[in-house]
């Protein structure tokens, strides 16, 4: 049975990463306002960007950019001694999709705005009945 | 040139959505033509890779000359080979049919509509074709975004509906990295054939576990799994009809081969069937949608969202097929791919043909479109039959596969709901025949025609859609009837190569 340090202590990034899926879905979820629902929606992928960079630390471990890389100098490059960069470069992907999303979704928004005048989903979704029942 | 067919077939694309955005402003005309030979290189190439598949076996590609594991490879065998051809030839026959369509709804935003329409389209042919489980992200996102775009174009409720989809499909692509991230966590590989190396010396695992679920749920969002449909209807409905013709045959269709590959390729059969307990439970989901599918589509008065509904039924089909677990079923729900794409295309080119004649697509204004629209109607009628599943078109075929898959493995639920969803196309298809053919006018005209009976012939003028929407619309009808006769064909020499030989 693992004890509450290893548990809880030893794996915090996890739990962050956790915390935070869980605060942008309850955003997405309960709130009203579609400008929060899509703040809720950034948190909930940075969340995952979180976890991919998490995974890519190392202990004592520094940047991974080789000092004296040019020329013929015969360093012996232990890799334990750098952070994996793979997930970052990964998650430069990733930020970048997240920021297209964001873009996308905001246009939609603007277009929403300009249609219905509000940008709260039970006043849409009122005036939307109106339209419908008339 | 054949070595490059790979990347020609995504490159095409994306080319021409770059070169129609610079020449949009200056040259409108241009963007149609353009659109169209890029539309024909993809699908040139799509079957010159089937033909290199069926002779010699896999193709493999690498970008940029880097060996996998450390580089993107894409691999095309027989199962992503024939969806490539089927869905570069849908994009295009829609292609073909949306120049007057998309002239009248969207004027001078035209250019930007064929460059999402380009890149769509790459980014789905990307998805068929990748083999490296990131670069599937990657795709999966391009598609997603100017499929939002493309359906935020619509006017009423599309932006909303667009956005509603943007919420589903970003957590559902999210869930899909974070099971790709766990994925690398455990095996320090991106590339599908390494992954599926590396997993069984590192089984039994619960991250792999959680990989599998994380990865399963995003793609289920994406696929609107019955009871993560309900983006589907509204975004369906709102958009303009050439963006619904395109988005309906081929967005959920793709992510479900991505649920192929990922259980094929990834997790291999073993894990996926035997080890994890999923399989009893997707089959029930695949069940309740095609019920709850067709019995929210019976309730629908508008012509696009009942066939909405139909596809959230396909869509069970499908799941159902292939978490049967035996070759029959894996076979009719690959074959049942290729031709949903088709019946889904059919069906919703007529339905934009007469929403862009009678502006309304309300099932009670659909009086007597027989008389004025019979050469779309004629195409509808096809794929209606093909839906309920009436030889020799497509539909039949893959159904018999279907439900020949779920006698043999004992799962009589999936074969009665099959048989369920038959005869509840059939009252939906029969209702909007009779609505067009027998009932008259509606009243105003039918007034009319009584007093001025010399007119009578001018109130029933063919008012028929524009003839560069019949003619991708006939061809399609006609494909649905092609595919039905070669079926055998199809799954002697494709789809039986592309199911692992342990299923039996």
């Amino acid at each position: 049975m693992e004890t509450i340090g290893d548990l809880i202590i030893a794996k915090y990034n996890y739990w962050a990463v956790i915390a935070l899926l869980i605060i942008g879905l309850y955003a997405m979820i309960a709130k009203n306002n579609l400008v929060k629902k899509i703040i809720g929606m950034n948190i909930f992928q940075t969340a995952i960007i979180l976890f991919y960079i998490s995974i890519g630390s190392k202990k004592g471990a520094t940047i991974p950019i080789i000092v004296h890389g040019h020329g013929e100098s015969s360093h012996v490059v232990h890799a334990a001694d750098y952070i994996n960069p793979l997930p970052h470069v990964l998650m430069l992907t990733a930020i970048v999709v997240s920021v297209a999303t964001l873009g996308v979704a905001l246009a939609l928004a603007m277009k929403i705005y300009s249609q219905y005048g509000t940008l709260e989903e039970d006043e849409i979704s009122e005036k939307i009945m109106e339209s419908e029942t008339a | 040139m054949e070595n490059q067919l790979p990347i020609i077939i995504v490159v095409a694309p994306l080319l021409a959505a770059l070169f129609i955005t610079a020449l949009w402003w200056f040259e409108r005309r241009l963007c149609f033509p353009i659109s169209i030979i890029a539309g024909v290189v993809s699908l040139l190439a799509s079957i010159g890779l089937l033909l290199q598949v069926l002779s010699g076996g896999g193709v493999e590609y690498r970008l940029g000359g880097w060996a996998p594991p450390f580089g993107i490879v894409y691999r095309v065998d027989q199962l992503n080979g024939l969806i490539l051809v089927a869905v570069s030839l849908v994009s295009l026959l829609n292609l073909a049919g949306s120049r007057t369509l998309a002239e009248n709804e969207f004027q001078d935003k035209v250019g930007a509509f064929y460059a999402l329409y380009l890149l769509f389209t790459a980014g789905l042919l990307g998805i068929l074709i990748t083999g490296d489980a990131f670069n599937l992200y990657v795709l999966l996102e391009i598609a997603s975004l100017t499929g939002y775009a493309l359906i935020g174009l619509g006017r009423r409720r599309a932006p909303l509906s667009a956005l509603e989809y943007l919420f589903m499909g970003t957590i559902g692509a999210s869930l899909y990295l974070l099971g790709v991230g766990c994925l690398y966590l455990m095996t320090g590989s991106l590339n599908m054939e390494d992954i599926a190396r590396i997993l069984p010396t590192i089984l039994p695992s619960n991250v792999v576990v959680l990989a599998f679920v994380l990865c399963l749920s995003g793609l289920f969002i994406k696929m609107a799994l019955f009871p993560l449909h309900a983006w589907l209807p509204n975004a369906y409905t709102y958009s303009p009809s050439v963006v619904s013709s395109l988005v309906a045959p081929l967005t959920t269709k793709v992510m479900i081969y991505a649920m192929f590959r990922l259980t094929l390729t990834i997790f291999t059969i073993d894990f996926a069937f035997n080890s994890m307990a999923v399989r009893l439970p997707i089959l029930w989901l695949a069940i309740a949608a095609i019920v709850m599918g067709s019995l929210m589509a019976l309730a629908q008065k508008r012509l696009k969202k009942m066939l909405a509904f139909i596809v959230v039924a396909e869509v069970g089909y499908m799941v159902g097929g292939f978490w049967l677990g035996n070759r029959d079923g894996m076979n009719g729900a690959v074959l049942h791919i290729i031709n949903d794409a088709a019946m889904t295309l059919c069906v919703f080119m007529a339905a934009g043909a007469i929403v862009y004649k009678t502006e309304d697509d309300r099932l009670s204004s659909l009086k007597g479109v027989f008389r004025t629209m019979p050469v779309s109607m004629a195409a509808m009628v096809v794929g209606g039959l093909s839906l309920i599943g009436v030889p020799p078109t497509c539909g039949f075929f893959s159904k018999w596969y279907l439900i020949s898959g779920g006698m043999a493995a004992g799962q009589y639920g999936f074969v009665a709901a099959l048989i369920f969803s038959s005869l509840v196309n059939t009252v939906l298809f029969f209702r909007l025949f009779e609505i067009g053919y027998f009932e008259p006018f509606a009243s105003g005209r039918a007034h009319q025609q009584h007093n001025h009976t010399d007119h009578i012939k001018h109130s029933d003028s063919i008012a028929e859609a524009p003839l560069d929407l019949l003619v991708p619309l006939v061809a399609t009808a006609v494909l649905l009837i092609v595919l039905g006769i070669y079926s055998g064909e199809i799954v002697a020499r494709v789809i039986q190569f592309a199911i692992p030989a342990v299923i039996s």
